[in-house]
Order: C-alpha cells, then structure tokens, then sequence
C-alpha cells in the first residue's frame, strides 16, 4: 500500500524548492467552516438582513495608522492607477446605508499587511453588518445572539465591562487621566519584562497593558464585551459627550481571543473628515506611506447617512472558539507560507 | 550594519540587544483590535544562555547580530586556551573557558565540533553528540554481572565522569551522549 498524502499535514515545512502542496487545516475544519457560513446567513435571513457584496479592491484606503493596506495595480483604460485592497469593507457599506439600503451584511475577504501570528493571517475573513436606527448595546446583544447560535452554545453567559472599569479594578490607573510616564511606570511595576527600552505614546502603553495582562483573561467560558473606550481610540465611532466623553466602541473577547469590534458609528461628515486628517498627520509623523482618503464615503456622510451601529467580526477567529483550534493556520486551507 | 524589521522575526534569528548576542527562541505577534502591535519576543542571551523576554513595536528594526555555525576540529589546549581549526581553510583559532563550557569535559583531540563564531571569534563550543573515550579509573565490577543495572561512576580521560554498568572496566572506551552525560555502549577503537 502506498501512502496516502493526508488533508490536515500542519507539520509539513514549505519552501520555493519543495512546496507543500497539501491543506493545512483537516477536512472536520473545512466542514466547520462551510456549516458556519450557512448558519450565518440563516441567522440573518431569518432577521430580514441583506446580504450585500462590494469592491475589494477601491482607489482609496484605510487610514487608520494602526493598520497598513496591501496595494495592486490596476490597468485601467487611459493609463494605470493604484488600488487598495479594503482592510474592512466599512466605507462603501456605510455608503450603501447613506443610499437607504436598510439593514445590511457582508462576508468577505480583508488584506491587513504586515500582521501574521497565532491569531493573524493578512488575508482573513470578516462578517460586517450594519444595523440603522440600533445603538450599539442593542447591537452588543445581537452579536451575542449570533455567537451563541453559531458556536452552539445557547446558554453562553454574557458579560459587559467598560474599558475604565477594565482598568481601574486590575491595575488602579484610569485610563482617561494617566499619562505615558505613570502607565509605563505601572507595566513595569506589574512584571512586564523586556518593555524598559520601547517609546510608546499614552494609547500605546494602554494597548500594551492590554495584551500583555488583561486580553489573555478576557471571556474565559464567556462573551465579554469591553465597551466605551476613551476617545483617542475612537476610531470610527461616535464619541458621547459628557464631563467624561466617551467613545461608544465595543470589543468581543471569547477564550482571550479578541473576535469583534463594533461601533455607534460617527455619521458627521465634518467629524469623520478631521479624523481622517488626524490619522494622515500621525501617519506622516511616523513616516508612513500617504494614502488616498476615500472622498465618496465623505461625500455620502454630508448627504446624509442614517444613525447606525455597525460591528466586524473575525470569522477565521470565531471558527477557531467552534473547533477549540489554538493557531489560525488550522482553520485555513492555505495559509499564506503555502498560498 | 544589516539590521532586521519585526516582520522578519522567527526562531534561530540572531540579533543585538545591549550589546550582546541573541538568539530569537519564540516570537508572538499581539496586536489589539484596534491600535499598536507588538512583537512579543522570548529570546537567548547567547553568551549567559539565559532567555528572557523582550516586547517591541512591530515594525520596529533591530541590528542584526553576525553570528553564524562552523564545524571545527579540536587541536589542543594549551592549559588556558582550546585551539580549533577550519578543517577547509586550516584556519585556527582560539576559544577560552567560558566560550568553550561544558564541551571541554568531553573533547578530545581531532573531535569536529560545532563552533559559534561571533564577530568573526568563538562564542560557544558544541561537542559531538556521540564521544568515544577511554575509562581512566572505576571500581573494580563484579565478575559475571552483565546486566548493567545499578552501575557505577567511571572517570573518563577527559576527566567527565558517568555512570558505566559494573562489568565495564578501566582502560575501556565507552559511548556517551554528550547531551544527557549517559553511558551508551561499549566501543572499539
């Protein structure tokens, strides 16, 4: 008898020379993968929400400094132009909502470059949906609903904690009024080793205590939501004023794995254009590529989009917590090494 | 000087930090859902061998460190110094206690080891996984115990000691992994 190459040959080392021809991910996952999708597309057909489909590849990009596009070329007629691979495909469905399509969701392919690791793959799978006239605690629980229904797991608790209540009980600094200096001084006093020589600003010393200390923990035989974030990481979301404004974003962690991030979604056209202005002068301080902003989106924000919450959720992620699988390479078919 | 971007982290990348040479043992990639991601490193220290842990801003560079292997054969020790030579080029070189370790305990002349140079000069000293060496001295074993169980410890020429079954005597050559210290076989010249 010969041997059989087997579907699932994780061990197998990959180069130019000798590619590995065979699937990373055994077949029970590809199945896994299929029955999630339809389960999916069930759960908001039943909700009376559109499936939409939009461009991967658009003229403009995401400027987010936190997140790096992968470019194409494109041979269009009367000369080539830049294209970008959509990082998320927020702007044209927010486009989609400022046109009156209703509730709307996507399933589709996202680049992020640069990002590779146990929970990173630059190209991953991504649902988004939209939901007008929600705000995002009725969303919040919406996303419960669908985790539960697809991972099987009706009874699943669920908890919601804010992002200053995160960080007030575990570590005693507030995250709206600690600086750089005080937030490093406490990453150092908690045992975070090898951290002594990095240059982080005051978001970049949260985001370390965050994955270093408090993201392992989170959602452990759980969904746990961590919501209202401090402004400066509002990225797309609307900022709530007050004495102590607030950013009203959430994050879903299940088994510390960090699977969905959602917004009240900033539907002012003035705000979101100083924003993107924000994120180029950062991106241009730390010597970033210049991108295109994505000027149909500005121009559908000032002609009106409806008030909306919005979420995007990792489904190679959310596979992963279905199968208990520990590295993304084992829900994908061909990770990138042997694409 | 050549340096490395985060990006190209993995295991067995060696690179500088405070002036010493590491090699890279595990490398995270950790980002939140929004915001800045880091390199999680867990990394050697190839001059103490401690491994400790290291965070860096992805995207971050790092100078590379010119450390690479070389298979040497052992010469002689002049009673402070171990010399090697390159077997293709007969260049010779020399290696202290400290870069040498453990190794001198199993080394003897004309065995090809592994040699870490770093900057051109030896860092650490691997010996072969296998060593043939002759027993100076052991206890006399019981006669007609062939069992190798119990056993008992034996000095090698060399000057290691291990633990040989009874029946192996002085003036013998044993086996020994050099990795466990453990007595393999019998051995002939």
């Amino acid at each position: 008898m010969t041997a059989t190459p087997r579907l699932g040959a994780r061990e197998g080392a990959t180069s130019d020379l000798q590619p590995e021809w065979r699937p990373a991910a055994f077949l029970e996952n590809l199945r896994a993968r299929a029955a999630l999708l339809s389960r999916i597309r069930a759960f908001f057909a039943e909700r009376g929400v559109l499936e939409v489909e939009t461009p991967i590849a658009s003229r403009a990009a995401a400027t987010d400094p936190a997140i790096e596009s992968l470019r194409t070329r494109w041979s269009a007629p009367g000369g080539s132009r830049y294209l970008y691979l959509h990082s998320s495909p927020e702007f044209p469905m927010k486009r989609l909502l400022a046109a009156g399509v209703g509730p709307i969701y996507q399933i589709c392919k996202v680049f992020r470059d640069g990002e590779r690791g146990r929970l990173h793959h630059p190209e991953f799978s991504l649902l988004e949906w939209y939901r007008p006239g929600w705000g995002y605690v009725q969303l919040m629980d919406e996303v419960a609903d669908l985790a539960r229904r697809v991972l099987e797991r009706p009874a699943l608790p669920v908890e919601r904690l804010s992002y200053q209540g995160l960080f007030q009980d575990r570590f005693g600094v507030d995250p709206w009024s600690a600086d750089a200096l005080s937030l490093r001084a406490r990453a150092l006093e908690l045992g975070i080793s090898g951290v002594e020589s990095l240059q982080l600003e005051r978001d970049g010393w949260l985001d370390l205590l965050l994955t270093h200390r408090l993201e392992p923990g989170l959602g452990r035989g759980r969904l746990t939501f961590v919501c209202d974030y401090p402004p400066s990481q509002a990225a797309l979301a609307r900022v709530r004023p007050g004495a102590i404004p607030v950013a009203e974003r959430f994050e879903l962690y299940v088994e510390g794995v960090e699977l969905a991030n959602g917004f009240q979604e900033l539907t002012d056209a003035g705000a979101q254009e100083a924003r993107f202005a924000a994120d180029l002068s950062t991106r241009r301080s730390r010597g970033l590529p210049e991108l295109p902003t994505d000027r149909a989106f500005l121009a559908a924000l000032a002609a009106g989009m409806p008030e909306a919450s919005g979420v995007a959720l990792g489904l190679d992620r959310l596979l992963m917590a279905r199968v208990g699988a520990r590295h993304i390479d084992e829900v994908l078919a061909f990770p990138i090494e042997r694409a | 000087m050549a340096t490395y971007s985060t990006n190209e982290f993995k295991g067995g990348l060696k690179i500088m930090l405070d002036g010493d040479p590491y090699s890279i043992v595990e490398n995270e990639f950790v980002k939140p859902g929004k915001g800045q991601a880091f390199n999680r490193v867990r990394v050697r220290n190839l001059k103490s061998g401690r491994v400790v842990e290291k965070t860096f801003k992805s995207g971050d560079t790092v100078e590379a460190a010119d450390v690479h292997d070389t298979d040497m054969q052992y010469l002689y020790n002049d009673g402070e110094f171990w010399h090697f030579m390159d077997p293709a080029s007969f260049e010779q070189m020399t290696a202290d206690a400290t870069a040498v370790g453990d190794a001198a305990k199993w080394i003897k002349e004309q065995d090809v080891c592994k040699v870490t140079l770093w900057n051109g000069q030896p860092l650490s000293v691997e010996p072969p996984n296998f060593v043939v060496l002759a027993i100076t001295e052991t206890d006399p074993g019981l006669k007609g115990d062939t069992s190798g169980g119990g056993g008992k410890p034996a000095t090698l020429e060399t000057g290691a000691v291990v633990r040989v079954p009874l029946f192996v005597q002085t003036g013998e050559l044993v086996r020994v992994d050099t990795r466990t210290g453990e007595y393999v076989s019998r051995a002939k010249e």
